[in-house]
C-alpha cells in the first residue's frame, strides 16, 4: 500500500520532470517533525514526505537484472526502515532507466568490468525525481556489487563487494542486512541498524528476531522459564534468567552456536535483571533476598569479585542499565516510595535521583534503559493505571512522553539511538512495536500476541553471526 | 509373641486349676498353722502363677490397647494430614502494589504458626505472586516482598526463621488468566508449599 502511494507520486514526478519543469532541488532541511505517538502516524508521516521533499535524502535503488530480487528487497525495505531516507520507487522498473538513458546518457562510456557503475545512469533524471543517492546492486560470478551512486554529483560514491551465503543459509539476511548499513555509513557517515536483532521472551523462552521483523528463531530451549535478556555490547553474547526452583540463575549465552554458562555467584538468591558493562567484562544485576532487592555487580571475565552496588534496607534497588561510558548506572529503587529512576556511579556511590516525579502525583517508573549514544535514558511510567514510556535527557533531566495510546512498556533502544523498541497493546494485544524518535513513525515488529521484555542488540559483527 | 501366648495360655489353665483346687476350701476349717511344709510350698506356687496370670493378661490389653491406639491414629493421621496439609496451603492475597498483611489474612498465618508449632519438622516455602498490571521485573521484587512479609509475620509469631524459605516468581505464574480486577485480585498472592516434614501432620 505504501509502495503504490510512492509510487503515483512518483509517477507524478516524473510527468513534471519530463514536461521539463525545473528540476527539484534540495530544499534547506525544515526542522524535523517532533516523534510523535499515533495509530495514524505510517500515513501521516508520508503526507509529510509528499508535502515537504527536503527533510531527509532522496534515494533510488536501482533495478538490475543480475541481482536476486530478495537482496533487492531486503535492502530497500533496510533503507525505509532505517527512517532517514525518502525511498524512490521507479515505475515500471528498467523501462525509465532504458527510455530516459538517452537523454542524457549519451555522453557517458559504456559498461565497464566496475561493476557497470556509472554505465547508462542517468543522474539528471534521477535528481529530477528528487534522489540524492542512487544504489546498484550486480551479481559479478558469486559477488555481489553494491554500488552507491552520489546522483547530485554524478557518479560513483563507494562501491562494496561481498559474498553472500547462500538464500537457505541461516545467516543470508543478516550478511544482506549489512550492505544495508554499508549503504547508511556511504551516503550519511552514520551507521545503521539493519544488522540488528532483537531479543524477547514469549511463553517464557528467549527468541531472536531481526530488526526488520524476519528470522524469528528461539535461542533458549531450557524448559526453565526465562526472563529480562540483554546483549554485551560486542553483540557475540548475550544474558538472560532463568528460574531454577524459586531461585533466579543468570546466564551469559554465545550467539551463534548457542552456548552457555551459568554465572557465578548467581542462582543461590533471586537474581535478575542482568546488564553488561560497555566494556563487556561486569554482570550488573538485581538480587532479592529477604533483605530487599538490591544491585550487585559481579566480574564475569574471572567469574569472581562480587560487589554489593546498594544497601536498602526498606527499599528496593534494580534493573541496573550502565551509561556508554561506563561510569554511571541508571536504576529503579522504591527509597521514595513508588519506584522511580535514579542514577550512581558505577562503584555505587553518589546515589541520586535522574528521573524528576511529583512526589504524590507521579506514578511508578521502570525498567530504564540508557541510549548507546549516552543521551538518553528511556523508561516506562504508570500514567493514570497505565503504562507509557519516557525518555529521559542525562543531562538536563528533562523528561517527555514518548506514548499515549494503549499500555506502552519495556523501552529498548536501537544502536542508532533513535528507534526504541516498546512492548504494547495498542493493536489489542501485547507484542513488539519500534518507534523512529526523529519521524514518530511506528510499526509493529512482528504480528505475534504475547512478545515482552525486547533487548535491542548492537550491531552484530560479522565473526559472530558467520559461526554455524 | 508366641511364647506370650503361650504363657497367657499356661496362665489361663493354671487359674482355672487353681479355681477349681480353691472352690471347696472355704467350707473347710482354715487351714493349720502348722501345715505341712508341701502344702505352703504348693501355695505359693500356686500365688505366683496367678501372678504370672494376671501381669500377662494385663500386659496382653496394654498391647492390644497400645496396637488399637496405632490403628486408630494412623486412620485419623491421615485425615489430620491431608487437613493440616490444606490449612496450610491457604492463600492469603494482597493489596494492588503492596506487600503488607491484610488484617484478614493474619488469621490466615495465625493457623500456619499453629501448624508449624505442632509439627516441628515441617519446613515450607512462601512464594510471592503480582498481578500483571505492574511492570514485569519490578514485579520479581514485589513479589519477594509479598513473600517475606509473611515470613516475617511467621517469625515473629515464633517459627525459626530457617524453617521458611521464600522465592518470588513476579507476574509470572498467574492463577487466573483473566484481565480485570477479579483476576488480579486472585493472583496478588503467597503461596505456601512443604518443602520437608510434611509426611505424618499433627493437627494444631
Amino acid at each position: 500500500m505504501k509502495r503504490s502511494h510512492v509510487g503515483r507520486l512518483e509517477r507524478e514526478r516524473v510527468a513534471l520532470a519530463l514536461a521539463g519543469v525545473a528540476l527539484l532541488s534540495v530544499f534547506p532541511a525544515v526542522q524535523r517533525s517532533a516523534a510523535q505517538d499515533s495509530s495514524a502516524v505510517d500515513r501521516g508521516v508520508r503526507i509529510g514526505i509528499i508535502y515537504r521533499p527536503g527533510v531527509r535524502p532522496g534515494l533510488v535503488v536501482l533495478p538490475g537484472a543480475a541481482a536476486p530480487d530478495s537482496v533487492r528487497a531486503i535492502i530497500a525495505r533496510d533503507l525505509d526502515l532505517s527512517d532517514r531516507f525518502e525511498l524512490i520507487t521507479l515505475p515500471a522498473g528498467d523501462s525509465i532507466r532504458v527510455s530516459a538513458a538517452p537523454l542524457a546518457g549519451a555522453g557517458r562510456p559504456p559498461a565497464g568490468g566496475r561493476g557497470g557503475a556509472a554505465a547508462g545512469l542517468n543522474y539528471q533524471l534521477y535528481q529530477a525525481l528528487g534522489a540524492d543517492f542512487a544504489v546498484g546492486l550486480a551479481l559479478v560470478g558469486d559477488t555481489t556489487v553494491l554500488t552507491v551512486h552520489d546522483v547530485a554529483a554524478g557518479g560513483v560514491r563507494r562501491e562494496f563487494r561481498s559474498r553472500l551465503p547462500p538464500l537457505k543459509d541461516p545467516e543470508f539476511r543478516i550478511a544482506v542486512h549489512r550492505l544495508a548499513d554499508h549503504i547508511l555509513e556511504a551516503t550519511l557517515g552514520v551507521g545503521g541498524i539493519a544488522a540488528t536483532r532483537i531479543l524477547f521472551v514469549m511463553d517464557g523462552k528467549v527468541y531472536a528476531i531481526d530488526q526488520d521483523g524476519a528470522d524469528k528463531r528461539l535461542v533458549s530451549s531450557s524448559d526453565h522459564q526465562a526472563m529480562s535478556p540483554a546483549w554485551a555490547p560486542d553483540g557475540r553474547r548475550f544474558s538472560y534468567m532463568e528460574f531454577w526452583s524459586g531461585h533466579g540463575q543468570l546466564f551469559v549465552q554465545l550467539v551463534g552456536p548457542g552456548k552457555r554458562q551459568p554465572v557465578a555467584t548467581t542462582g543461590q538468591a533471586l537474581d535478575f535483571t542482568p546488564a553488561f558493562s560497555p566494556d563487556g567484562k561486569t554482570l550488573a544485576f538485581s538480587r532479592a533476598t529477604e533483605e530487599g532487592t538490591d544491585i550487585y555487580t559481579v566480574n564475569i571475565k574471572d567469574n569472581c569479585c562480587l560487589q554489593r552496588l546498594t544497601v536498602g534496607r526498606f527499599s528496593d534497588n534494580l534493573s541496573p542499565t550502565y551509561s556508554p561510558d561506563g561510569q554511571r548506572i541508571a536504576f529503579v529503587s522504591t527509597r521514595p516510595g513508588l519506584p522511580q529512576v535514579y542514577v550512581m556511579a558505577a562503584d555505587g556511590t553518589d546515589q541520586q535521583l535522574f528521573a524528576p516525579f511529583d512526589y504524590g502525583v507521579t506514578g511508578s517508573s521502570n525498567a530504564p534503559d540508557w541510549s548507546p549514544d549516552g543521551q538518553s535514558v528511556a523508561f516506562h511510567r504508570d500514567v493514570g493505571g497505565t503504562l507509557q514510556v519516557f525518555v529521559l535527557d542525562a543531562r538536563t533531566r528533562a523528561v517527555r512522553q514518548l506514548t499515549s495510546l494503549g499500555r506502552n512498556e519495556d523501552p529498548t533502544w536501537a544502536p542508532d539511538s533513535r528507534h526504541v523498541a516498546f512492548v504494547s497493546d495498542r493493536s489489542g494485544y501485547r507484542q513488539l512495536w519500534i518507534i523512529d524518535l526523529e519521524t514518530g513513525r511506528i510499526r509493529p515488529l512482528l504480528q505475534q500476541s504475547g512478545a515482552r521484555l525486547p533487548a535491542w542488540s548492537p550491531r552484530i559483527p560479522e565473526t559472530a553471526s558467520s559461526t554455524p | 509373641m508366641k511364647r506370650l501366648s503361650l504363657i497367657v495360655l499356661s496362665g489361663i489353665a493354671a487359674v482355672a486349676l487353681a479355681a477349681c483346687s480353691h472352690n471347696p476350701p472355704p467350707v473347710t476349717t482354715p487351714q493349720q498353722p502348722n501345715a505341712d511344709s508341701v502344702a505352703a510350698a504348693e501355695r505359693a506356687r500356686q500365688d505366683s502363677i496367678d501372678r504370672a496370670a494376671a501381669e500377662a493378661r494385663a500386659r496382653e490389653e496394654t498391647e492390644r490397647q497400645r496396637q488399637q491406639r496405632i490403628a486408630d491414629s494412623l486412620a485419623a493421621l491421615g485425615h489430620t494430614t491431608e487437613a493440616v496439609r490444606t490449612m496450610l496451603a491457604t492463600l492469603i492475597h494482597f493489596d494492588y502494589d503492596k506487600s503488607n498483611i491484610r488484617p484478614e489474612d493474619a488469621s490466615i498465618l495465625d493457623q500456619k504458626v499453629a501448624i508449624l508449632q505442632a509439627n516441628p519438622n515441617l519446613r515450607i516455602r512462601v512464594s510471592g505472586h503480582c498481578d500483571e498490571r505492574g511492570s514485569d521485573e519490578y514485579n520479581l521484587a514485589l513479589g519477594n516482598r509479598r513473600a517475606t512479609a509473611t515470613k516475617q509475620y511467621l517469625v515473629s509469631h515464633g517459627i525459626e526463621a530457617a524453617r521458611i524459605e521464600t522465592v518470588s516468581y513476579g507476574e509470572e505464574r498467574p492463577l487466573a488468566q483473566g484481565h480485570d480486577e477479579a483476576a488480579w485480585a486472585q493472583n496478588r498472592r503467597d503461596e505456601f508449599e512443604i518443602v520437608a516434614g510434611g509426611d505424618a501432620l499433627r493437627q494444631p
